[in-house]
């Protein structure tokens, strides 16, 4: 478990009302989280705000994870909530080095949803959950008035064992290390906001849910000891978790532009809409920070799992500019690249 | 990024090897004894220029102004909460682009408004403004327009439109600002010392060339329309640097496979048409410009929100620290603003600039804080 | 106020001729035509959207002078560091 979390100065809570952007995985979320509730709940293992919380017992280290699924609208190309509702949970287990040993699930339903509605998503959910070789081993269900939630919400929680042969910690990253993603990104958050038909715009574009733990089994068998942190880039996208890894081990990294894999539809609809796909929320993805040394194993190990084939090499871990994230262009532009500031919105400008 | 296909017309222009070799031609015209100060005038260059890190290529005696064409910039407070007062009337929907959706008014910003259960929404096109008002037609639907001379023709269009279908529950509250008054107050400007600027190449693509040649026939200035992406820009500078090196003062067009010299004539008829010019209008940190803003034609007067609407009206100072106009005329950088990072950043912005993707203090807040790593 | 991108018309639309749909590197729009001047868009024309509406026609023989001559200064270049080699060469100093 890292001090660093306790190290870093407390982020302050004093808005007046909660936002859409407290939600959203970016600056506001991370003041809402560490300025107001993980103070109240103040304990050693919650300190770490990790994506899942690790304690020992009994001799192992125990991995649990809690998520909560909004998504609107309930289906999309690629996916449910049903299916990132599993693969949310298992992945935050995988991050974190453990494999999901069971899953449980906490149905909110609004009365007047339609029955085969729900027997979709807890199809989706039974598919996801073989697919991802994990039992859902329990749960619970409630029912609100109509108008009170938007069709269905769901929490999972799940619960692993961190394999014995890591030691991830944000602490442990050194300069020098190397940055990975396991394929291209944007894909999730770009299909939900075109699936809301608001913005009129179509495209083949497809949710990338997916387990991400077979891409971490295979970062294990190559270079478990070279493995330094992980983390599954959902709200807020990769800029988010690199800027908290940034933070985190109080060094700077640098993402080499060039060489981020972006679906070209990914990049057709932010560049129509003027966003930045590093700021869109994936939920199939990964990013890995190993030893240098081992980089090209790793490298290998990610696209020679089925689905792997976009895993690149996007960046590295710098001493300078510590604390930032920093992208470069192929003729040496610079720029910083910010934690998301609340939802990403279509500009014209 | 690396995709699967390229994205023609945008690809070309943002070719590594001709961005050097551009670079590298700038760096033998410029004279090392000198310091030059180009203004880039719209906020969309100002974006373009952080996002891909350019100031990193230019030599150092190079330095590049920001300009006020930014339109969420320059739009005052009091006309943000004159927009979310309409909001706040019954039976009405406020439309605007996402670029508003963060831009604090007196009492909040339209997203803050709409977590309180205003109907706010954002839209792409006034054309989906105008689609919401045919789909509920119990509505009063209020787009709220910005924009300079790029933006405005789609909204006169648009209400065009609407007059065409009869429609009895769709308006525009017009800010819609023209770009010429703006460069004329930064070059009337005391504290302004440039050598050329960079003129804004999809304005340009409606006004074509010739209004920008007054900057050089009385003010002595070079202005090349320039397009948006990096070569586009360095190519830009390249031109204005060459005129500054032979002593010449004229207006050239970087950007030729857009902008006309004559511009957009079905654009400016639609203008014509439908908007006519205020007698004044105030700007951010800029003060009351007269023909500076478009109004709707009394032809328009029932598709005109201030007509329909009782607006407040009200004229809001800034906070007296923030130095959002000198930083609009260019005469601050951001960081020198005493609010900077401070008081005011992109989460609580104290003036728009800070809320703009354009706007000169979000680009360097979010872009420019580590400019030394790319030699690193 | 200026974010437009260029895109490739793939279908135009009998009944409403002024809407066109754009095609921006996979994703598709609807996009009014009403601005540009002879209204004569055909498939595979490129044009600047912004807004939903199209700004303009992109010229492809004015991109194409641009690039050829932006490539003549990148060569020009490489052939003035020739030049510049082989004065040194005939000064008896090394290449560099």
């Amino acid at each position: 478990m890292t001090t660093a979390a306790a190290a870093r100065p407390r982020l302050r809570f004093s808005d007046s009302q909660i936002e859409m952007a407290h939600g959203a995985g970016g600056k506001a979320s991370r003041r809402l989280v560490e300025g107001l509730i993980a103070p109240a709940f103040a304990n050693p293992v919650l300190a770490a705000l990790s994506d899942a919380a690790v304690f020992p017992l009994g001799g192992a280290r125990v991995a649990t994870t809690a998520d909560g699924y909004v998504v609107r609208p309930l289906r999309f190309p690629g996916g449910s909530i049903g299916d990132l509702a599993v693969n949310g949970t298992v992945n935050d287990l995988a991050v974190s080095g453990a494999r999901a040993v069971a899953l449980m699930a906490s149905f909110i339903l609004e009365a007047g949803l339609p029955a085969d509605e729900l027997r979709a998503e807890v199809e989706a959910m039974a598919a996801a959950a073989r697919r991802a070789g994990v039992p859902i081993v329990g749960g619970d269900t409630k029912v609100v008035e109509h108008g009170r939630c938007d069709g269905m919400y769901v929490t999972t929680f799940g619960v692993g064992l961190v394999d014995e042969r890591l030691a991830l910690d944000p602490r442990a990253v050194r300069a020098g290390d190397a940055v990975l993603v396991s394929g291209p990104i944007g894909d999730h958050g770009i299909t939900i906001l075109l699936a809301r038909g608001e913005l009129e715009l179509e495209a083949d574009l497809r949710s990338d849910t997916r387990s991400v733990w077979p891409f971490v089994e295979s970062l294990i068998a190559a270079c478990a000891s070279g493995l330094r942190w992980m983390r599954d880039p959902t709200r807020g996208g990769v800029a988010t978790a690199l800027n908290e890894l940034a933070r985190e081990c109080e060094l700077g990294i640098v993402l080499r532009e060039a060489d981020v894999p972006l679906r070209r539809e990914v990049r057709g609809a932010c560049e129509v809409l003027g966003l930045d796909p590093l700021h869109i929320a994936n939920e199939g993805q990964l990013l890995a920070v190993v030893a240098p040394a081992d980089a090209e194993r790793a490298l290998a190990a990610l696209q020679a799992v089925p689905g792997g084939e976009g895993a690149r090499l996007i960046g590295e871990v710098r001493a300078e500019h510590a604390g930032t994230v920093v992208g470069i262009t192929p003729y040496g532009g610079t720029r910083a690249i910010d934690m998301l500031v609340g939802d990403p919105l279509p500009r014209i400008c | 990024m690396t995709t699967t296909t390229g994205m023609k017309y945008v690809d070309e222009f943002r070719d590594p090897v001709l961005i050097s070799a551009v670079a590298q031609e700038i760096a033998r015209t410029v004279d090392p004894a000198r310091h030059y100060r180009i203004m880039e005038v719209c906020g969309g260059h100002t974006h373009s220029i952080y996002r891909h890190g350019l100031r990193d290529v230019l030599p150092a005696n190079v330095e590049l102004v920001h300009g006020p064409g930014c339109p969420v910039c320059v739009l005052p407070t009091g006309r943000v909460d004159d927009g979310l007062a309409i909001a706040a009337q019954p039976g009405t929907m406020l439309t605007c682009f996402g670029d508003m959706m963060r831009v604090p008014g007196t009492k909040g910003t339209p997203l803050e408004l709409k977590a309180r259960g205003a109907d706010i929404r954002m839209v792409y096109s006034p054309l989906d403004a105008l689609k919401l008002a045919r789909d509920n037609p119990r509505t009063q639907v209020c787009f709220f327009a910005i924009g300079f001379e790029t933006t405005a023709p789609s909204t006169a269009l648009t209400l065009l439109e609407a007059r065409e279908l009869g429609l009895r529950n769709f308006s525009v509250f017009s800010n819609h600002v023209t770009i010429v008054p703006a460069i004329r107050a930064i070059l009337d400007s005391p504290d302004m010392r440039l050598d050329g600027f960079v003129g804004p190449g999809h304005v340009a693509a409606i006004t074509g060339c010739r209004p920008y040649e007054f900057v050089a026939r009385h003010y002595g200035k070079p202005v090349v329309v320039a397009g948006f992406e990096p070569l586009d820009l360095l190519e830009a500078i390249l031109m204005v640097l060459r005129q500054i090196r032979a002593g010449e003062a004229k207006v050239e067009n970087q950007y030729r496979r857009i902008v006309p010299w004559e511009g957009n004539p079905a654009a400016l008829r639609a203008l014509a048409l439908v908007f006519e010019l205020r007698p004044y209008f105030e700007w951010r940190g800029l003060g009351f410009i007269s023909q500076s803003a478009l109004k709707l034609k009394d032809a328009f007067a029932a598709w005109d929100s201030e007509v329909r609407f009782a607006v407040p009206g009200v004229r809001v100072t800034d906070p007296r620290a923030a130095q959002c106009g000198e930083v609009l005329k260019g005469v601050l950088k951001p960081p020198q603003c005493k609010l900077f990072g401070k008081e005011c950043d992109p989460e609580h912005p104290v003036g728009a600039l800070m809320v703009s993707s354009e706007g000169a203090c979000a680009a360097y807040y979010r872009y420019a804080r580590t400019a030394e790593v790319a030699h690193a | 106020m200026c974010l437009a991108i260029p895109g490739q018309v793939v279908e135009l639309n009998a009944e409403q001729p002024l809407l066109v749909k754009v095609d921006v590197g996979g994703v598709r729009r609807n996009v009014n035509v009403g601005l540009l001047e002879d209204g004569e868009v055909g498939i595979g024309d490129w044009i600047l959207i912004h807004v939903g509406f199209a700004l303009s026609k992109i010229g492809a023989a004015e991109a194409q002078d641009q690039l050829r001559m932006l490539r003549a200064m990148g060569e020009d270049e490489l052939a003035m560091e020739e030049v510049r080699g082989y004065t040194f060469a005939t000064d008896g100093g090394e290449r560099p």
